[in-house]
């Protein structure tokens, strides 16, 4: 559009323009000064040639090839010689030459696929997608477990020395992380109770080891309350030794059954 | 006086025995007792129950410990079933009482008697007559009528009614008859729960108090055989429960507010219980009225403290145990004051259980053992390192519970591998077990 030769110029024109009113304003009619159309400008695009019939081409490009969960990612693809061209992965028919953008949750390989008079072809992408950054270390999601099943899954058992009711070093860093996860499933279950049960090893008699447990309940319980925890929301219940975790007759065994442990209030 | 006599008697066979000398005598009794002959009764009409029959009544005698049991053995072929049998003279046939009284039976005494089916019931018809008497109308003791259904039952019944006034007539506290024992077991109680059982003091008629499917135990029953209290879990956390042995049905009770709520016993009276609670903290002693109000705190301690046992004779004292340390038996006064340990600080013991004299007790303790080797002592309150030992090791044995006889202690053993309830006399003999289904422990003796 740059070929002046073709246009009058603008002070031509003007004069032109003048002398077309001086002799209108004279009655008499004037011939009518038609500027010639322009002649089409040939277009810069090699495809304008005419095509030579042939077996179908097909393209197919992606742009990133890398993405992380969330992000998109942008389809290009062109064909010749096709007069049906699809998509996979459930996109469908789409035009001879074109694209889209896809965000796909995991890695996926994009076919597209160009079937012509003399034949079909097809050509692929893949988009890679990341696997997704680990989550923060946080026990499990809530909503998704009773809080029986957290607090079994999440708190340890604090244990005791024969007829004793102190808490050990052992039993201080169990209580310790006992209390870090009983701040997390309060927060989520804002509603919630939980039992501290004290527990004794079968030995000594089943009426004194009530009392007893009930002292290793309420210690575990004080030592809690100490890091924090709403005393309101912490029962003690003994169980002296009418629910021992295993029946050995052994230390090992009494080790497990001399115990404070954190079940349900609900 | 007599016991200082007595003393002097077995004191030589009970310093060789190793045992203390006083605690060994009050338990064997003076020494003299009644030589009884029981003849194995006969009935007419009602034959097919009298070998239940007699030997029912062989072993309440035999049982009671009033009595030196005369072999059956030695006894003369010919048995007198009535007094019109009785001769002055039978040349050592068995018709006369000299018969009986010389060697080699030395009978002080005589039972004899039948039963007969009469109008579709059993009648039993028993005499007691002293052998030594010359004259057989001054020689009889006892002569009565008992009358019982024409089975089995009926049989047993009339022999346990026959056995209990005999050991009445000889001073014995009365029989065992129809004193039922008060237990735990796990028998249709669901996983680790425990319900409240009964049972005849004969093992015969067990049933289920209770069917609260829950942890319930400690049975405590009044002293007056009206009513029963027990710690259960029924609705959470340990708390006492009143019911009506009779109907089952629960009494109302106030419980404190506290985390726990255990051990629970009987004044003589019926009329207030004691129990453990950690109303205040720790566990302590505390009394109520029967219905829980009233409650009021005893021991003013930092120790834990658990079951409290008010002294049959005499209300004002209590025994306990405390710990932590070895668990103890202690004693204090019902106010709480002149708290003083009276087992020795060996071992663990635990379950005192006031012998109705106020004056013993037996309780559970490991002396001599490993921790958890419990078994069964006797000792004088007044003088309590005065012990004798009466089960030796043979599995763990607990919670022993005296009969109202005085004579006879009920207990807990799992020397079977199972815990089972078991009876047995003051000095350790004629060991019976009562239960054989399920586990079963906590065991203590009603009248009723």
């Amino acid at each position: 559009m740059k070929s002046h030769s073709l246009f009058v110029s603008r002070n031509s024109l003007a004069v032109l323009l003048l002398a077309a009113i001086a002799v209108t304003s004279c009655g008499k009619k004037a011939p009518v000064i038609r500027t010639p159309p322009p002649v089409p400008v040939a277009e810069n695009r090699t495809t304008a040639l005419p095509a030579v019939p042939g077996a179908p081409t097909a393209t197919l490009t992606v742009e990133p090839s890398s993405i992380t969960p969330g992000q998109s990612a942008t389809l290009r693809w062109t064909t010749t010689n096709a007069n049906d061209v699809s998509l996979n992965t459930g996109i469908g028919t789409v035009a001879a030459s074109g694209n889209r953008t896809v965000n796909p949750a995991t890695t996926s390989t994009y076919t597209l696929t160009a079937n012509g008079p003399l034949g079909s072809t097809s050509a692929t992408a893949t988009v890679t997608v990341a696997a997704p950054p680990p989550p923060p270390v946080t026990p499990s999601r809530g909503g998704t477990q009773s809080i029986e099943q957290r607090l079994q899954a999440e708190l340890h058992d604090a244990l005791y020395e024969y007829d004793s009711n102190n808490i050990s070093d052992d039993a201080r860093a169990i209580l310790t992380a006992n209390a870090n996860a009983l701040k997390i499933i309060f927060r989520e279950f804002p509603n919630a109770s939980v039992n501290v049960e004290g527990h004794c090893d079968e030995r000594g008699s089943a009426e004194y080891n009530l009392g007893l447990g009930d002292r290793r309940a309420s210690s575990a319980r004080d030592f809690l309350v100490q890091l924090g925890i709403p005393a309101d929301k912490l029962k003690t219940i003994s169980y002296g030794k009418e629910r021992p975790t295993c029946t050995e007759a052994d230390e090992a065994c009494y080790q497990k059954n001399r115990r404070a442990h954190f079940s349900s209030g609900q | 006086m007599k016991k200082t006599l007595t003393f002097l008697l077995v004191a030589i066979a009970a310093i060789a025995l190793g045992q203390s000398p006083t605690i060994t005598t009050w338990i064997t009794g003076s020494g003299a007792k009644p030589a009884l002959a029981v003849i194995d009764f006969r009935g007419a009409g009602s034959q097919p129950y009298m070998d239940k029959f007699n030997a029912t009544l062989f072993g309440d005698l035999n049982g009671s410990s009033v009595f030196d049991m005369r072999p059956k053995g030695m006894y003369p072929l010919g048995n007198p079933q009535r007094p019109e049998d009785l001769r002055t003279e039978d040349n050592n046939q068995g018709f006369a009482l000299p018969d009986w009284a010389g060697a080699p039976v030395n009978a002080s005494h005589l039972v004899f008697g039948y039963t007969a089916a009469q109008n579709g019931v059993l009648v039993l018809s028993g005499w007691v007559y002293d052998t030594r008497q010359a004259n057989a109308q001054s020689a009889q003791l006892l002569a009565q009528r008992y009358v019982g259904t024409l089975d089995e039952a009926g049989a047993i019944k009339v022999a346990h009614e026959f056995a209990n006034d005999i050991i009445q007539k000889f001073g014995g506290a009365g029989s065992l008859l129809g004193s039922r024992i008060y237990f735990i077991s796990d028998r249709g109680a669901g996983t680790n729960n425990w319900e409240i059982w009964s049972v005849n003091w004969d093992g015969t008629d067990q049933k289920p108090l209770t069917r609260l499917r829950s942890l319930s135990i400690q049975p405590a029953i009044s002293p007056d055989g009206e009513k029963l209290a027990f710690t259960t879990y029924a609705k959470g956390r340990p708390r006492i429960m009143m019911i009506s042995p009779e109907t089952g049905r629960e009494l109302p009770f106030l419980n404190q507010e506290a985390s726990m709520n255990a051990t629970p016993s009987w004044t003589p009276d019926a009329q207030r219980i004691f129990y453990a609670s950690t109303a205040s903290g720790t566990s302590q002693i505390y009394s109520a009225g029967f219905d829980g109000r009233g409650f009021t705190r005893i021991s003013r301690r930092e120790a834990i403290e658990v079951e409290p046992k008010v002294n049959p004779k005499n209300p004002d004292v209590l025994l306990f145990v405390a710990g932590p340390g070895n668990q103890q038996i202690y004693r204090m006064s019902a106010l709480g004051t002149q708290v003083q340990r009276v087992t020795n600080g060996e071992g663990e013991a635990s379950n005192p259980s006031w012998h109705p004299d106020g004056q013993h007790f037996a309780f559970s303790w490991t002396r001599g053992y490993t921790k958890g080797d419990f078994n069964i002592f006797l000792a004088d309150a007044g003088n309590p390192l005065d012990f004798v030992q009466l089960t030796h090791s043979e599995g763990r044995n607990e919670n022993p519970s005296w009969a109202p006889d005085g004579r006879h202690l009920v207990f807990a053993s799992n020397r079977t591998g199972v815990s089972q309830i078991y009876t047995m006399l003051a000095d350790g003999s004629q060991v019976k077990q009562l239960t054989t289904q399920g586990k079963n422990r906590s065991p203590v003796w009603g009248v009723k």
